[in-house]
């Protein structure tokens, strides 16, 4: 195996890891600062007010 | 990897969450209910006789433990969920060749709190509770399109050949040049000041929270490749 092959094989998990970080953050936020639930709404409203979400 | 950018992200949520909410509950909260008292009709400021005038004071955080303790865990989730797009960001850059020391992860941080509240503050500012504002779905269709506009045109900024970095100004100018959704009437309640000090104290209070959340992400990233 040649030194670009080895690195082409590391970096395909590391793009997988990558990608799985940047959907788990993008879906944390979704819940904490975008849903209108009412329950999340509630729990989020003074956090999200002093993180100037677009809240109500 | 995976494992790494999640370490990372969480260690740095907690740290830029328990910051922010210490710099919030000091400063933020208690004008964000000084503001409830106004939305509620506790306290008036434009009074009937047509005088502008209120007492300052706000009141005490109060014994809602159960409504505090909420605001901190939202704090440290929203960012980690932000920790997890810088840690995703600085490890693609890595991919890219460009390396990350804790130093420079405060300028990521930075930028990162540029992106997401300074520059959708420019067209949408903190708003106290009781602000009347256009429809909740134009609002956060402008603000994400601020954030990813913002974004881009920093990362062009930073790392774009040739002309690519004013085409990065350029972007980051767009959303502003088009404006951000507003109503036809003023409907504030609260006295402007307390609404003014309220947008400036909620935007010093993230920018701490970002910048210890880009130093803490770059810092951990380091420490667990090594």
């Amino acid at each position: 195996m040649t030194t670009q092959s080895k690195a082409i094989a590391a970096s395909v998990p590391a793009t997988a890891g990558i990608t799985l970080a940047f959907i788990t953050g993008l879906a944390l936020l979704m819940a904490s600062g975008y849903a209108q639930a009412t329950a999340l709404h509630d729990a989020a409203h003074d956090g999200r007010h002093a993180m100037a979400f677009p809240c109500h | 990897m995976a494992k790494n950018l999640f370490v990372s992200a969480i260690c740095a949520g907690i740290a830029a969450g328990l910051l922010a909410s210490v710099l919030q509950f000091t400063f933020v909260i208690p004008l964000l209910l000084e503001g409830e008292l106004y939305e509620t009709g506790a306290r008036v400021h434009f009074g009937a006789d047509g005088s502008p005038q209120s007492d300052r004071g706000a009141p005490s955080l109060g014994g809602d433990w159960a409504r505090h303790s909420m605001t901190v865990a939202f704090n440290i989730v929203t960012y980690t969920g932000y920790g997890l797009l810088l840690a995703a960001m600085i490890s693609f850059a890595a991919l890219k060749g460009i390396t990350t020391s804790a130093r420079q992860g405060l300028i990521w941080g930075l930028c990162g709190y540029i992106a997401v509240q300074l520059a959708p503050a420019f067209g949408l500012p903190p708003e106290l509770p009781g602000t009347i504002a256009a429809e909740v779905g134009q609002r956060q269709l402008w603000w994400i399109s601020t954030i990813l506009a913002s974004a881009v045109g920093l990362g062009l900024i930073a790392f774009g050949r040739s002309y690519l970095p004013v085409a990065g100004v350029i972007l980051m100018a767009i959303p502003h040049l088009l404006g951000a959704p507003h109503l036809d009437t003023f409907f504030g309640v609260a006295p402007p000041e307390l609404a003014a000090e309220f947008a400036a104290l909620s935007l010093g209070a993230a920018a701490a929270g970002w910048v210890m959340l880009g130093y803490v992400v770059a810092a951990t990233l380091k420490r667990l490749e090594s």
